[in-house]
């Protein structure tokens, strides 16, 4: 064990990933021995008021997990609890943001804490029937362990009508999407979640006021529901405690790129990003490194010296130009070409753009064009002065934020490494990183 | 200030705007244009273009004027640097894709974008990579498509969705390859589909008929009344040098709000038709003779005074109101009675209750008000499309719906009781409504139907009906033009009325035609003159002309007996006259089989004239187009002919003239309804053989000699489509 490793042990997997050090975590067995689901038998005994455990979260300082930061209890304290309608829960599974891991991992490791937090959510939000939207890629662990595990609280009696004779009903269902990106958007994923194209709706009014079926619906991302019950369980002061101001829990770190060993860890926020690479193994073969995209390919991308002198957490990230996002760190080190890489990422986002809205729909395809031809050596330097004026144009004019989305990594990439995209201009199409590195980049 | 006002600023001016509204609302009202594609105000907010950004305090974007609610105290700007900027780089983005065919587009000089762009593209474009082009959907004989156009508002897919109530266009793939198409192959059906045409802001849908004929602005628009049913759809024709280019609707929120059936808009090639008679024909022997006006209206006077004895004149109820007074006016100057336009009605037992014209007895807007309400023998969405689609309103507010009919036909809203009864049963089972309503109201029916009802069998099917007539406040009964075909309309009738006695409701009835109503008030029915005065002595109705051969007959406007009359039976009688003088657009195949002298007429947008709706309203329009060759606005035709009969007081100067006198002859009329009491009789006394008779449903494009002769509406699937007979 390496000397960051023991300095980070006892900080390690404390909140979702508990059940990790554990034989078969995913079983109820197993979650059940770290105290699973007490929380939820206590308040189907106890039945406290709601708003005792929608304070509660918002003590912890729990804030959304699928990028935007949202925080969690404000958004439950918008659902209209006492309106007779039926309310819904959907919890967004639908993870595809590149770079991102941590609900796969939830999914197969420790199901049922998303049960558990959902059950929570539900008695907090007074809704009865919850979704998990999982995507279709997620066909072969994940969602087989969320159904076994749904199965399992079921046969416990956990779930259903009148659970454990306390007169609350909770439904769970499973929702296996079908591999679209912008279904991870909330209102794509509710629209999708109806049987419809994922298209995503214009807000207002937002989902705690029109969401499924158009009823009251609460969203959040797998991570937010996950932590929920150990948030009550060891109290929302100890979250809180973990992180810094503004910032409290832990997270699961996704780190993927070039570092030695790619993997997912769960610290508390506000860790030195150098200590979460060496974590990793650090840059892979000792390289230099270059940039780092701290929270998954939607947030502007920061250079790697400015990068290494950050704290994981919301604010420092914003501090460094960028945004923690879901906590996926995409690592390049110094062999890395910055236009192929942008090419690839506006490749990505032309391809996934629902096309309803037009500055996203014509702007993507166009943005990729133009990148195209820089790689190919055939376009003008002019034309990067276009390609930032049609990203400046695509942002702040979607329905959603897909549209900011696509728009970001073309801003911050041309900000910090415009001299790549000149170089491979003037070079006729050759790279920089490539250049300099020589063989060493091969 | 009330509590639903809130004030804004737009621009820098107050506002006042109603609480929970759009700002386009707004803006619109208050004469500011905010630039928009997707936002139309009968439909589904979509806030998918982008092109109405505009800029709102503190908020941290531009926002979408058409998708964002106004506030107290909010401040707009719509022409700030940051709005135009916004507006601007949509209008950059829907470009760069489109194909800027401008020259060789149809919707070039009437399009959303190109007007648009004109005040917010750029004079170049920044765009220097591949265009996308888009394979065309065929969506049938209407609708032609140029797909590469489109910008994706998704107008049409929501008027398919919310208003034709059928979804039948829709969008597949996602992103830069989304396209709007039928899902699968098919062609788009629904009778309102030619609004999409309107719809689409740019040249992507656009009319087959019309396409590359002519351009919007060398054409003149002149408002037109559409003749082929009785919702009086207002239109206009766009006119170029003298020929009808195309129909499109004009906006009436009372009558057909924004939208036309394709009959409406389609109709018009058939004005053009080859058959058209374009100069007088007479017949010598088995050949015809072309003839100049003066000798065909001569010998046409002639042979009419030599035996007007024994004359009956026909009318179509598609004609003029003018021209109706004018053929009214023909026959009893020269002593008969014998006048009618009601050439599809079978039983006219108890015409003398008539109301004093067939309408609804309610404004069509209000349609959209009621509660509930029962269709009796009408297959509404063939016979009233717009009228179906008011009616669709009021169901999907909730409004309970029954049908007898004599099979389910195919409507888009919920209908709470479906009551399907063949021709022979049609009468037992709406007295068995009528029993049912009895029973639930605890009122009595009337002394001369309660043997009828007495014997009625009351099912839950019956019961069900009533019940949904009985629900609500607001309620009405109709009677269908197949009720009116019908072989006992007079005791479907005397049903219906009573029925709508007992429960409050009102009393409706879709005359076939788009000037039933104006007919009625003509005097073009045998026992009432102009201004619903009693005839003495009721003449010979059109069912009684048809049956017997008279000497001699006039026809008026375009009659094909076999199809107009129900009764290919009526061709040979006809044939058989000494003399059979048609005054007609068109030299039809019947029309020649009978006729001696044919007189070319000019059709509804060839003539000045006017039509009264279901509701009582009368609208005019003038002439749009140039009667085709020697053909003459009927109401002249008319005209000559009486003074050459040398009738008193034909000397009129214009169809205003005729008009007049029919408005004088109307005046002080109040618009009773039905006052009968007809006796029902019981099923075994009923009529010999009445339930044997036929009962057909004449498909939509087979109403009139126009429609009939439009070739695009033929291809659809409707126009395919044979007549049914139950």
């Amino acid at each position: 064990m390496s000397d960051l490793e023991s300095q980070y042990a006892a900080r390690m997997n404390l909140t979702v990933f508990e059940p990790l050090k554990l034989e078969r975590s995913w079983t109820l067995a197993t979650y059940r021995s770290i105290g699973g689901y007490e929380v939820w038998e206590r308040l189907l005994k106890e039945k406290p008021p709601r708003e005792q455990v929608i304070d509660a979260v918002k003590a912890s300082g729990l804030r959304g997990r699928g990028g935007a930061g949202f925080p969690t209890g404000l958004k439950w304290s918008f659902m209209p609890r006492a309106s007779p309608v039926q309310k819904y829960l959907v919890c967004n599974s639908d993870e595809s943001e590149p770079g991102t891991c941590h609900d796969r991992d939830i999914l197969r490791y420790n199901p049922h804490s998303v049960i558990e937090g959902l059950a929570i959510a539900g008695y907090a939000t007074n809704s009865t029937v919850a979704y998990n939207y999982i995507r279709g890629e997620f066909l072969g662990e994940p969602v087989p362990r969320f159904e076994a595990a749904l199965a399992e609280a079921y046969a416990a009696g956990l779930l259903g009508k009148n659970v454990l004779g306390s007169g609350i009903d909770f439904d769970l269902h499973t929702f296996v999407g079908a591999g679209a990106y912008i279904c991870g958007e909330e209102t794509g994923l509710l629209e999708s979640l109806e049987g419809k194209p994922g298209k995503p709706r214009f807000k207002p009014p937002f989902p705690a006021n029109f969401g499924v079926y158009g009823a009251p619906t609460t969203i959040n991302n797998t991570l937010s529901f996950a932590s929920v019950p150990t948030i009550l369980r060891k109290g929302p002061a100890w979250f809180a405690s973990l992180g810094p101001a503004n910032s409290g829990g832990t997270l699961i770190y996704s780190v993927s790129g070039h570092v030695e060993r790619p993997r997912n860890i769960e610290l508390p926020l506000g860790i030195p990003f150098a200590d979460l690479l060496g974590l990793c193994g650090g840059v892979r073969g000792g390289r230099k490194l270059k940039a780092v995209i701290p929270g998954g390919v939607s947030v502007p991308v920061v250079p790697g010296e400015i990068m290494l002198k950050t704290n994981m957490d919301y604010d420092s990230v914003k501090a460094a130009g960028s945004a923690l996002g879901t906590g996926a760190a995409i690592v390049m080190d110094e062999t890395t070409c910055m236009v192929r890489v942008l090419e690839r990422i506006s490749r990505f986002y032309m391809a996934e753009s629902c096309g309803q809205c037009t500055p996203c729909r014509e702007g993507t395809g166009w943005m990729n064009r133009m990148l195209k031809r820089v790689l190919a050596g055939q376009a003008r330097r002019e034309e990067l002065t276009l390609l930032l004026d049609v990203a400046n144009r695509i942002e702040g004019h979607t329905i959603c934020a897909f549209g900011d989305a696509s728009a970001w990594p073309v801003q911050s990439f041309l900000k910090h490494y415009r001299h790549e995209f000149e170089y491979m201009i003037d070079h006729g199409g050759r790279s920089l990183a490539s250049d300099t590195l020589g063989a060493r980049a091969a | 200030m009330a509590d639903d006002q809130v004030n804004i600023e737009v621009d820098g001016a107050p506002v006042k705007a109603r609480k929970g509204e759009m700002i386009i609302r707004a803006t619109d009202r208050a004469g500011v244009y905010v630039p928009r594609f997707c936002y139309h105000e009968k439909l589904s907010i979509a806030a998918n273009c982008r092109m109405c950004l505009v800029e709102v305090e503190k908020a941290p974007k531009p926002l979408p004027a058409c998708a964002t609610p106004v506030a107290e105290g909010m401040k707009v700007f719509t022409k700030s640097p940051r709005a135009i900027g916004a507006q601007r780089a949509t209008m950059e983005f829907l470009l760069i894709n489109h194909p800027l065919d401008c020259p060789i587009c149809d919707q070039g000089g009437e399009c959303e974008l190109q007007d648009l762009a004109v005040g917010f593209g750029r004079d170049v474009s920044r765009y220097h990579e591949g265009k996308r082009s888009v394979p065309d959907e065929n969506l049938g004989p209407l609708i032609a498509t140029d797909m590469t156009r489109c910008i994706h508002c998704t107008r049409c897919i929501r008027f398919t969705e919310e208003i034709a109530g059928i979804q039948e266009l829709g969008m597949i793939g996602r992103g830069e390859h989304m396209k709007v198409r039928t899902y699968i192959e098919t062609t788009v059906n629904h009778e309102l589909s030619g609004n999409v045409i309107d719809l689409c802001p740019v040249g992507a849908l656009v009319s087959k008929p019309y396409r590359f004929s002519a351009r919007a602005w060398e054409m003149n628009a002149v408002p037109l009344v559409s003749p082929h049913d009785p919702v009086g759809t207002n239109l206009f024709g766009h006119v170029l040098r003298g020929r009808l280019m195309r129909v499109v609707p004009r906006e009436n929120e009372a009558i057909n709000e924004t939208w036309i059936a394709d009959r409406d808009r389609f109709s018009y090639e058939g004005i053009y038709s080859p058959d058209r008679l374009t100069t007088a024909l007479l017949r010598r022997g088995a050949s015809w003779a072309e003839s100049d006006w003066e000798s065909a209206l001569g010998e046409a006077a002639a042979g009419l005074r030599a035996r007007a004895g024994d004359l009956g004149v026909l009318v179509s109820p598609s004609c003029t109101l003018e021209e109706l007074y004018l053929a009214a006016r023909i026959a009893r100057g020269l002593g008969t009675q014998n006048v009618d336009h009601r050439l599809r009605q079978r039983d006219f037992r108890d015409q003398q209750a008539d109301p004093v014209f067939p309408g609804l007895g309610m404004a069509l807007a209000d349609v959209e008000a009621l509660d509930s309400l029962l269709v009796i023998g009408a297959n509404l969405r063939r016979e009233v499309p717009i009228l179906a689609h008011r009616l669709r309103k009021a169901a999907l507010r909730g409004a309970q719906v029954a049908m007898l009919n004599p099979a389910r036909f195919p409507h888009l809203f919920p209908v709470r009781a479906q009551l399907t009864s063949a021709p022979a049963d049609l009468v037992g089972d709406l007295a068995a409504v009528l029993a049912a309503a009895a029973a639930a109201t605890g009122k009595s029916v009337p002394p001369q139907l309660a043997s009828a009802v007495g014997e009625a069998r009351v099912t839950d099917a019956h019961r069900a009906a009533t019940q949904a007539l009985l629900s609500g406040e607001r309620r009405a009964v109709w009677l269908g033009a197949l009720a009116a075909r019908h072989a006992s309309f007079a005791d479907l009738r005397a049903l219906a009325a009573a029925l709508a006695q007992l429960t409050g409701a009102t009393l409706g009835r879709l005359a076939e035609g788009g000037n039933a109503a104006g007919a009625y008030l003509a005097g073009a029915i045998p026992h009432r003159l102009a201004g619903a005065r009693a005839a003495a002595r009721p003449g010979l109705t059109a069912r009684d002309m048809l049956q017997r051969p008279l000497r001699a007959y006039l026809l008026l406007g375009g009659l094909e007996p076999s199809i107009d009359a129900l009764d290919p039976e009526s061709l040979r009688m006809l044939a058989k006259a000494e003399l059979v003088v048609a005054v007609t657009p068109f030299a039809s195949e019947e029309a020649k089989r009978i006729a001696r002298v044919l007189l070319p007429m000019g059709t509804f947008a060839e003539t000045s004239g006017t039509y009264v709706n279901c509701e009582g309203l009368w609208q005019s329009h003038p002439g749009a187009a140039a009667p085709v060759g020697e053909a003459r606005p009927g109401w002249k035709v008319l005209r000559v002919l009486g003074n050459l009969l040398g009738l008193e007081g034909f000397d009129y100067q214009s169809s205003e003239d005729v008009l007049r006198e029919v408005r004088e002859a109307c005046a002080g009329v109040k618009p009773a309804g039905y006052q009968g009491s007809h006796a029902v009789p019981r099923a075994a006394d009923a009529i010999d053989g009445a339930a044997r008779q036929p009962l057909v449903d004449v498909p939509m494009y087979q109403t009139d000699a126009v429609v009939r002769r439009a070739p695009s509406l033929q291809k659809t699937r409707e126009g395919r489509t044979a007549a049914v007979t139950y």
